[in-house]
């Protein structure tokens, strides 16, 4: 059974979504995904600066078994990509809701009240009918 | 099958070689005046065995090949069949194998014919209206038939259409093409039942939209059922089709992708129609057009005027896409596909997609009636079928990847695992129409046998293969270290 913390928010996708305190979001790949993926061999993330659209692919998670690109859950500007897991792939493997996560990104205007998020009972859900 | 064979430095000792056979040394004068920091200062490391040793140890690597010719193949969506030898015969027909490339058109009539003959059956295969044969790989088909497109829209001034379409079964070159040919991709799902979300489909043409890619049946070994209403909504929108033939083996003589709407298809010769493939070529990918990419094709072409064949080049396609490969492609895998047609005849090829399909239905009830869940249990297969161990994954902790290993201690090759994506724990799996029944009751008994021990003892399972010479490979540290040389540990 995948982990689901109760303060986080998600998406179909399989992302998670951090409100920190600076109003900034920090963004990873859940549980759920890592395990679904299997051990990561190479992860891109984007760079500072970058504004992306909600939905846009904007990182890169390779597995032995598979290439997917992560979406955006709300639009915004990036404000960091996690810098560790260029040469530490297998962080998010070990921890994709702490050290593992992907980027942080500072949400446009209204954009985080916008963004269509599950909260961790729903995301359980949807997990649930998936068959995990 | 168990022994390992060393690597071939390993049975270097100095001063073994077979220096007879050796290049005469060069001469330090006649390096002349290459500069003396491009010189070799050290001779090369190269492995000191006698003639005999070398023989023995290419032919033992050989021995361990698994193959078609040696065992069943059921690798989903790469269409392993067995390749008529006569095909490879013919094809290496002195006068095919000693042919110049540059050679004057007037001595080439007769293998300009084969490919003007394989261009027009390839055409009707494929109810296309003109076929170029040169790209020489599917993925460089796929490159070919995007920048069709790309160039089809540009030549109507029509310069905002980037984005391509491409549903979640797609095979992972449609999108990794169109990036490449400068698209954005814009992805959909598809339906419970494996069909193309419609109403997703909707939402994201536009003015924008290029053209979607598409596999027919799809990567989820189905037919797309509602391919007509796809082709009208994506031109009306003004949009193209693209058909990726990766899965054409289904349907040939059957039902042509022309006579489904599409405007562009690329064939993998290599698969369908007799090479060898699955070792990284040489192949074919070439591609067929409908009259309004008649013009983009890319050259050369062969042509016929009279009772003359010859090379069409810019000059007589001003708007083709250009060269995309050294003179004629691949000719070897053109002649191959050419001999192969031959043989079978229309008869013949319907035949193919007919014996594909039964097989892999055959295999799928069989599969099921062994207590074996299939991925669309309402669906009936293609030429190919998704078989989930989910359920064993949950219940008994034996992977899709523990089943596979296991299959090749009974002397079959995996079936493809882990693709599609969408579909969890998954085997994916193509007998293809060369196989027999005896072959598929044998693949059904060993899935039987395995399904028992993964119950009963599961490590048998889990640690398997056990008859290899090699058992499971680390394949997260390949990934991560792609250093692959081998360096001695201590010279001998």
């Amino acid at each position: 059974m995948s982990k689901v913390p109760a303060d986080l928010r998600y998406t179909k996708s399989h992302e998670w979504v951090r409100s920190l305190a600076d109003g900034t979001v920090e963004i990873g790949i859940t549980d759920h995904a890592q395990h679904a993926l299997g051990d990561l061999v190479f992860v891109e993330v984007p760079e500072a600066g970058r504004s992306v659209k909600a939905d846009e692919p904007c990182a890169v998670v390779e597995s032995v078994k598979a290439a997917s690109d992560v979406y955006a859950p709300l639009a915004g500007e990036i404000t960091a990509g996690n810098p560790q897991l260029a040469a530490e792939p297998e962080v998010v493997n070990g921890d994709p809701y702490g050290a593992g996560w992907l980027m942080r990104l500072r949400p446009a205007p209204g954009a985080l009240a916008a963004a269509a998020l599950l909260s961790a009972a729903q995301y359980q859900q949807l997990l649930d009918s998936e068959g995990d | 099958m168990t022994a390992r064979e060393k690597v071939i430095f390993e049975y270097s000792r100095a001063g073994r070689g077979a220096l007879d056979q050796w290049p005469a040394p060069v001469a330090a004068a006649a390096l002349g005046d290459l500069p003396a920091g491009l010189r070799r200062q050290r001779p090369p490391l190269l492995p000191e065995v006698g003639e005999l040793e070398a023989v023995r140890h290419f032919t033992r690597l050989s021995q361990l090949n698994f193959s078609i010719d040696t065992h069943f193949y059921p690798l989903g969506s790469c269409t392993m069949k067995y390749n008529p030898k006569a095909c490879n015969q013919y094809a290496m027909l002195p006068e095919f194998l000693a042919r110049h490339p540059l050679a004057p058109e007037s001595q080439g009539q007769g293998v300009l014919a084969c490919l003007y003959e394989l261009q027009e059956m390839l055409q009707a295969v494929s109810g296309m209206e003109g076929v170029a044969l040169s790209p020489m790989a599917g993925a460089h088909g796929e490159f070919a038939g995007v920048a069709m497109i790309r160039a089809y829209h540009r030549a109507r001034g029509d310069l905002k259409r980037n984005e391509i379409i491409v549903p979640e079964a797609a095979h992972g070159t449609n999108p990794a093409t169109a990036t490449m040919c400068g698209c954005v991709v814009r992805e959909i799902p598809v339906t419970g039942s494996g069909d193309i979300d419609l109403e997703a489909l909707k939402a994201v043409v536009g003015p924008q939209t290029a053209g979607i890619m598409l596999t027919n049946p799809s990567t989820l070994g189905v037919f797309e059922r509602s391919i007509a209403a796809v082709a009208r909504i994506v031109h009306e929108a003004g949009g193209l089709l693209y058909y990726d033939g990766a899965n054409l083996n289904a349907i040939l003589g059957m039902v042509r992708p022309g006579d489904m709407g599409f405007d562009v298809i690329h064939m993998n010769l290599h698969k369908t129609f007799s090479t060898p493939h699955g070792g990284g070529g040489p192949g074919a990918g070439a591609v067929g057009v409908g009259a309004r990419l008649l013009p983009f094709l890319p050259v050369p072409v062969v042509g016929k005027a009279g009772e003359r064949y010859r090379w069409l080049t810019e000059a007589d396609l001003p708007q083709s896409i250009g060269r995309l490969s050294a003179f004629m492609g691949n000719t070897g895998v053109l002649l191959r596909a050419y001999i192969y047609m031959r043989m079978l005849g229309r008869e013949g090829m319907r035949q193919v997609g007919e014996y594909a399909t039964l097989n892999a239905n055959y295999l799928l009830k069989c599969l099921q009636d062994a207590g074996f869940d299939a991925a669309y249990p309402q669906r009936r297969a293609s030429h190919e079928f998704i078989v989930t161990l989910k359920r064993q994954a949950r219940e008994l902790n034996v992977t899709a990847m523990d089943f596979a290993k296991r299959l090749l201690d009974y002397g079959f090759h995996a079936p493809t695992t882990y693709f599609p994506l969408l579909v969890p724990e998954c085997l994916l799996i193509e007998p293809t129409e060369t196989e027999t029944k005896d072959t598929l009751d044998a693949f059904v008994a060993a899935m039987v046998r395995i399904q028992g021990e993964a119950e009963h003892e599961p490590s048998r399972v889990t640690s398997a293969p056990h008859t290899m010479p090699v058992r499971r490979l680390d394949d997260v540290r390949a990934a991560r270290q792609l250093d692959l040389t081998w360096k001695p540990t201590a010279q001998p």
